[in-house]
């Protein structure tokens, strides 16, 4: 399937992406669409905790490397410059991305390294705007239809793509849950998602050590700023260009030119700078 | 590839930091606990390429002893696992080493001591996405992958012993998708290992206990992550 074809069926049937994406996983599972809802709720609320956590009480990295920001973050909140919504977005990020680092509960979506994104577009806007639990449900299983188009064409995983396949995927369907939670149609959403992923075209995979902290945690935070920013512009009726099946071909053609060295395997990039490497010899093995 | 799932883009819910490295890994502590009857008194866990280098930052080491304690991937109690071993007096070691050139870069080998003092070896791979793939159990070379249930039995290598077995399986109906069978010169003794396509009792490892010639069985059923994780969550 691909945004063309879904937005054909939203047409047709005078449905929005989340109701189009629970129809599908009913129509192929079999698992009744009460129950699709009721998962993706429970789904919520581990986001909840993980983007609430690390906000509220320090935690720390299995290996020690990182750790405190999203709780020193959520003290400087109040004077942050970025407005209500985006700060509460890069807070909750940082503390869904701590809180995975330090072994704890998360929901990967697509992974586990960009596990930040979703859940903090979903519960800032959610969370800052007022809106029912329903409209966020609503959110996520729209974020989860735009990540199965991107996994069919292109992929999701950091070591086929690089970073643009997953912080650069989780901020597509970000942001098009977003549009979605705010009344925005089914072309504005993938126009969000579309702009999301030419804003992140490129990106490359090179975590320090191998771990899935530097600079993993932050472009958590700057994944779901930029998912954000995409959402508005869609909502403001700003068009992509190139629209998002064009996007997507486009991300899968440049993760296969990425050098493996780029590709998750910590052999190049900021992985081998001089205090990349100094961080991971402190690591150890 | 084929449209995937809504549940394969978002979830599993997990325990961090990597599907791979801490979420698959504890899937294969937890299928090693199974082989090995749930009796464990010591395991030494050799780390192969990736998780041999990264173990200790992303918690696989942690995460593979959880699996060993029967906790499910999504168990927040995962980073506190060597702690549980400890009241549990369960022993436990680590070894980084090279297990040849074309094991998959994320793969353990498990040599466990139970209670009763038999030692299993298993060696698993955890492929991507938290999917694991058990690839040799004691020196059979197997493929289980926690989906489907599997039969292991260490029989004399004389006719008609399979024959039994397989007799069993046909009388409780059920299929059989895979199967395999090696044999050691020097004992005389045959290995096979059987996927089967439907669930079945544990009474059938007694019925097949009792035909004559079966020295071993070792029945695996489907992983079971059920706390809260239905597939598509735990997974």
């Amino acid at each position: 399937m691909n945004a063309k074809e879904i937005l054909a069926a939203c047409r047709e049937e005078s449905l929005p992406l989340s109701r189009i994406a629970v129809k599908r996983e009913s129509e192929q599972s079999g698992v009744p669409g009460d129950e699709v809802r009721a998962r993706f709720d429970r789904m919520l609320s581990v986001m909840e905790k993980a983007a609430d956590s690390a906000r509220a009480e320090e935690v720390r990295s299995v290996s020690g490397l990182t750790g405190g920001d999203a709780y020193r973050y959520e003290h400087y909140r109040r004077s942050s410059i970025l407005g209500e919504t985006l700060s509460l977005a890069v807070g909750c990020a940082l503390s869904c991305s701590e809180v995975n680092a330090s072994m704890g509960r998360i929901v990967a979506c697509p992974t586990a390294g960009s596990c930040g994104i979703v859940p903090a577009a979903v519960l800032s806007t959610g969370r800052t705007l007022g809106l029912t639990r329903e409209q966020m449900v609503d959110g996520l299983l729209c974020a989860g239809l735009v990540g199965q188009i991107i996994g069919e064409h292109a992929c999701l995983a950091g070591a086929q793509g690089g970073c643009q396949a997953e912080c650069g995927s989780a901020a597509a369907m970000a942001a098009a849950a977003v549009v979605e939670m705010l009344g925005g149609s089914p072309e504005q959403s993938f126009d969000a998602a579309a702009i999301a992923i030419k804003n992140t075209l490129g990106l490359v995979c090179d975590p320090v050590g191998g771990l899935v902290e530097i600079p993993c945690i932050k472009r958590n935070a700057g994944g779901v700023a930029g998912a954000l920013c995409a959402a508005d512009m869609a909502l403001a009726g700003i068009r992509s260009h190139i629209p998002f099946d064009d996007a997507v071909e486009a991300m899968n053609r440049v993760g296969r030119q990425l050098p493996a060295s780029l590709r998750e395997t910590a052999a190049g990039g900021l992985a081998t700078t001089k205090t990349g490497l100094e961080l991971a010899a402190r690591v150890g093995k | 590839m084929p449209t995937p799932s809504l549940f394969d883009i978002m979830g599993p819910v997990m325990i961090g930091p990597s599907s791979s490295h801490t979420a698959g890994a504890a899937r294969l502590g937890k299928m090693a606990y199974k082989l090995a009857g749930g009796d464990i008194r010591k395991a030494v866990m050799y780390l192969h390429g990736s998780f041999a280098a990264t173990y200790r930052g992303h918690g696989t080491d942690k995460a593979l002893l959880a699996g060993l304690l029967n906790l499910n991937p999504s168990d927040e109690r995962l980073r506190d696992s060597f702690a549980l071993a400890d009241q549990k007096g369960i022993a436990y070691d680590f070894i980084p080493t090279d297990l040849g050139e074309d094991v998959h870069p994320n793969t353990v080998k498990f040599v466990i001591t139970s209670g009763s003092g038999e030692t299993f070896e298993i060696t698993g791979s955890s492929i991507g996405g938290g999917q694991v793939v058990v690839s040799c159990i004691d020196g059979m070379e197997v493929r289980f992958t926690g989906e489907r249930p599997i039969l292991i039995t260490a029989h004399r290598d004389t006719p008609g012993v399979i024959s039994r077995i397989t007799t069993l399986l046909y009388e409780r109906e059920i299929n059989i998708g895979n199967m395999r069978v090696t044999r050691s010169r020097e004992d005389r003794t045959a290995r096979m290992y059987m996927e089967l396509d439907s669930l079945c009792g544990q009474d059938l490892t007694a019925e097949v206990r009792k035909i004559p010639g079966v020295v071993r069985v070792k029945m695996l059923l489907p992983i079971d992550e059920s706390d809260g994780g239905r597939k598509g969550e735990a997974r």
